[in-house]
């Protein structure tokens, strides 16, 4: 295949050079959970772990233990397929979402830990969690040389001679960043046999069983998690919750506990920045005139606004927000929600309960909820994400009768 | 109370208690007005759980932020009584505030707007340069800001001229024969600050190194639009002021601070340097983290009220500028009322998240 090298001298990279680039689709596909690589990332974890600036960015730090070598036998142990012979589908190219720091890294990692050459596209903007992680990229591959061309890291600005240059040599096109960035790189053709994994805008909620909620002793840890859910990354990660749905019996008490619990978090570690407030009261009235049964709960400050719904309306996810923007929404049936999970763009329940109780709505044939996770749970990557199970996808099966 | 019981009060006469009790009552009708007459203003406040009945000063009166103006059509009249719908101005592609008014309020709106700008030009009509294009206005049915501006100040013209043609090049022979003919009067100057440093006072000083001088030391200019720009520019008040002053004279300047959303009840600036509240509105400054009202000093979030609005329910706003209130009704000026300065626009929101931004949501 003849490459435009002339396109990458818009490219800067931050792993790798062009002329790897070039000899891309020369490369070998690897086995899934190969042996080398497996060495490679725990030696990149070991680099983070090591790093002490490291330290100040949780972010990185998760991402460090995901890769460390017993969390990856872990997932070698449930996800290697025994019976079949598969191999890494060949050169994945990943766009990762331009303002989370940390997403690039997990979506090249299982790239190649599932068999295949990377090209990522790292968010613009200059974060320091990339820098690092791409820093102990480079200092790892020192000591494992054949890996090299098994990971470039590139960043350059929307561009769609570049975005055709790497899609024309992609096996698999991973996209991150919602729906324009889909359909931004949906102009650029693929190869006939060539897959898509795209991670599309989605929403996600949060069901509190009260009677649950009650008994746990701990109410500060439940605030934490709901924290690391939701205000960690402003509430607006397709796997934050938008709105809480409240089961059981004692939900005016529970709610009570949960949100004191919560504002004294916020009130401690999020940084409030004065837009947020009137983009929120801006939400609150927009959604007062679409909808029936909106009523602000009282607050006494603008970190935490609390919209209750008396009915849930298949638009109530149109009139979504962020950064501390809630819809609260009682519920005596399960099945009530159908409506808000019977949408594509349903994504992620955070429980804190009974988990079964999801199963007869899931069981109805909903088109939404991809995955069910205790609160504290949601952002936790994993090979089977968003409804995709990424070691299928990224992998092809040979057939040997 | 109706708007002609205030419009007759002298603009900064008033003390502060007296203003209160004044805004309390007026706006509370107009709040009542509004609930009645606009459908989705109702359920807004239904939503807050406001009640009417409880507000003991105008400053209980929930504000809608500004932006609501461009996400949804909110009128207390019905289609067949709007007359002028006015349109902030917005960059391509973004959203425009609609504001709809009826003929009531477009006239109470000039009749502030005169009362106002006579303090600073004294009374009766004078020439007027607009340093502007005369394109901006010739499209009537839909008003810019900029338009509107121009527009509203425009009826303080007598013969009026325009600095600027439509390719924002000085006009130099009409602007020469225009000050000979009105030689020895008062004349009113009136632009956008940015337009006015860009393309009028860097004009002038070129002209001057070129040996072309102009005497505008009968001029009142009244500029508005921000310093934004000019910021960028590192041009301050100051030097603004020292500089016109040197090209050509011109010592009588006055900034403003208005918005679309309020049309008329605009905030002149005074000799101190002050933008000054008339009796016909207010500024409240408010804490971004819970609403609660500034102190004096204290800078945060500007919200504006208005006595005029009746036909669209924008009489209390909560703007995205940040402000700072600098006293109440001890100005050296000598006007009463809270006097003000603006430290420029809110800072966009950096939100984390998966779906990557590709413009401003709104």
């Amino acid at each position: 295949m003849q490459l435009n090298s002339k396109v990458l001298d818009k490219v800067t990279f931050l792993t790798g050079s062009a002329d790897d680039v070039m000899n891309l689709p020369e490369i070998r596909a690897l086995s899934p959970f190969d042996d080398n690589v497996m060495v490679f990332l725990n030696d990149v974890s070991r680099e983070l772990m090591g790093n002490k600036e490291v330290k100040a960015y949780p972010d990185v730090v998760t991402f460090a233990f995901w890769i460390r070598k017993g969390s990856l036998l872990k997932l070698k142990e449930r996800f290697k397929d025994k019976d079949q012979m598969r191999l890494g589908k060949g050169i994945a190219f990943h766009i990762a979402p331009s303002n989370v720091p940390v997403n690039f890294a997990y979506s090249l990692a299982a790239g190649l830990i599932l068999g295949n050459a990377n090209v990522v596209r790292v968010p613009s903007r200059d974060f320091a969690q990339v820098k690092m992680i791409t820093d102990a990229f480079n200092k790892a591959l020192e000591q494992h040389e054949s890996l090299k061309s098994y990971l470039l890291c590139v960043r350059y600005e929307r561009d769609s001679e570049i975005n055709d240059l790497f899609c024309a040599i992609s096996d698999m096109r991973i996209v991150w960043g919602g729906d324009q960035t889909i359909s931004e790189l949906r102009k650029s053709p693929l190869p006939p046999r060539s897959g898509e994994i795209t991670f599309a805008d989605r929403y996600s909620l949060a069901v509190i069983d009260s009677d649950s909620y009650m008994t746990i002793e701990d109410k500060a840890r439940v605030a934490e998690d709901f924290y690391n859910d939701t205000f960690l990354t402003d509430q607006n990660a397709c796997t934050s919750p938008r709105i809480v749905v409240w089961t059981g019996k004692q939900i005016n008490e529970a709610k009570k506990i949960f949100w004191s619990e919560e504002h004294k978090l916020v009130e401690k570690k999020y940084t409030f920045q004065p837009i947020q407030a009137v983009n929120k009261l801006t939400q609150v009235y927009i959604a007062s005139t679409a909808m029936n049964g909106v009523k602000v709960e009282n607050h006494e400050d603008n970190l935490i606004v609390r919209i209750s719904v008396s009915e849930i309306n298949e638009n109530l996810m149109d009139y979504r927000d962020n950064s501390g923007y809630f819809y609260e929404y009682d519920c005596k049936d399960i099945m009530e929600l159908i409506s808000l999970c019977n949408d594509k763009r349903c994504q992620t329940i955070g429980y804190i309960g009974d988990r079964n109780m999801f199963v007869p709505l899931i069981l109805s044939g909903v088109k939404g909820i991809d995955r069910v996770v205790p609160v504290g749970k949601t952002m936790d990557f994993d090979l089977i994400w968003d409804g995709y199970n990424l070691p299928a996808m990224l992998t092809r099966t040979v057939a040997m009768v | 109370m109706t708007f002609e019981d205030i419009i007759s009060i002298s603009p900064y006469s008033l003390d502060r208690e007296d203003k209160e009790s004044l805004l309390t009552s007026r706006l509370k009708e107009l709040t009542k007005l509004h609930m009645d007459s606009c459908h989705e203003y109702r359920r807004m406040m239904d939503a807050v759980g406001f009640d009417v009945e409880h507000v003991k000063s105008y400053k209980d009166i929930p504000f809608l932020p500004v932006r609501l103006f461009k996400e949804l059509d909110l009128k207390s009249v019905s289609q067949e009584d709007v007359v002028k719908t006015m349109t902030s101005s917005g960059t391509t592609g973004q959203a425009v505030s609609k504001i709809y008014l009826d003929r009531n309020t477009s006239a109470n709106q000039q009749k502030t707007m005169v009362k106002i700008v006579s303090e600073f030009t004294g009374a009766g009509r004078m020439p007027m340069i607009i340093i502007d294009c005369p394109s901006v206005i010739k499209n009537r049915a839909m008003f810019s800001a900029r338009g509107a501006g121009i527009l509203g100040f425009s009826m303080f013209g007598t013969k009026k001229v325009y600095a600027l043609d439509d390719d924002m090049k000085l006009d130099v022979e009409g602007l020469k024969e225009f000050l000979e003919k009105y030689q020895g009067q008062k004349i009113l100057l009136f632009g956008f600050t940015f337009m006015i440093w860009q393309h009028f006072y860097k004009e002038l000083v070129r002209l001057k190194d070129a040996g072309v001088t102009f005497d505008l030391s009968d001029g009142i200019l009244i500029h508005g639009g921000g310093w934004k720009k000019l910021i960028s520019e590192a041009v301050s008040r100051d030097e603004f002021h020292a500089r016109l002053k040197e090209v050509c004279g011109l010592e009588h300047i006055h900034d403003y601070y208005g918005m679309v959303e309020q049309t008329g009840c605009i905030y002149m600036e005074c000799e101190c340097g002050h933008l000054h509240a008339s009796v016909f509105s207010d500024v409240i400054i408010r804490r971004a983290i819970d609403f609660k009202e500034c102190e004096i000093g204290e800078p945060g979030i500007i919200q504006v009220v208005s006595t005029i609005p009746e036909s669209y329910p924008g009489h209390s706003l909560l703007t995205e500028d940040e402000g700072v209130i600098l006293g109440v009704d001890d100005c050296p000026c000598g006007r009463k009322g809270k006097y003000f300065k603006i430290n420029g626009r809110l800072k966009n929101a950096e939100i984390r998240g998966c779906s990557d931004t590709y413009a401003a949501k709104f």
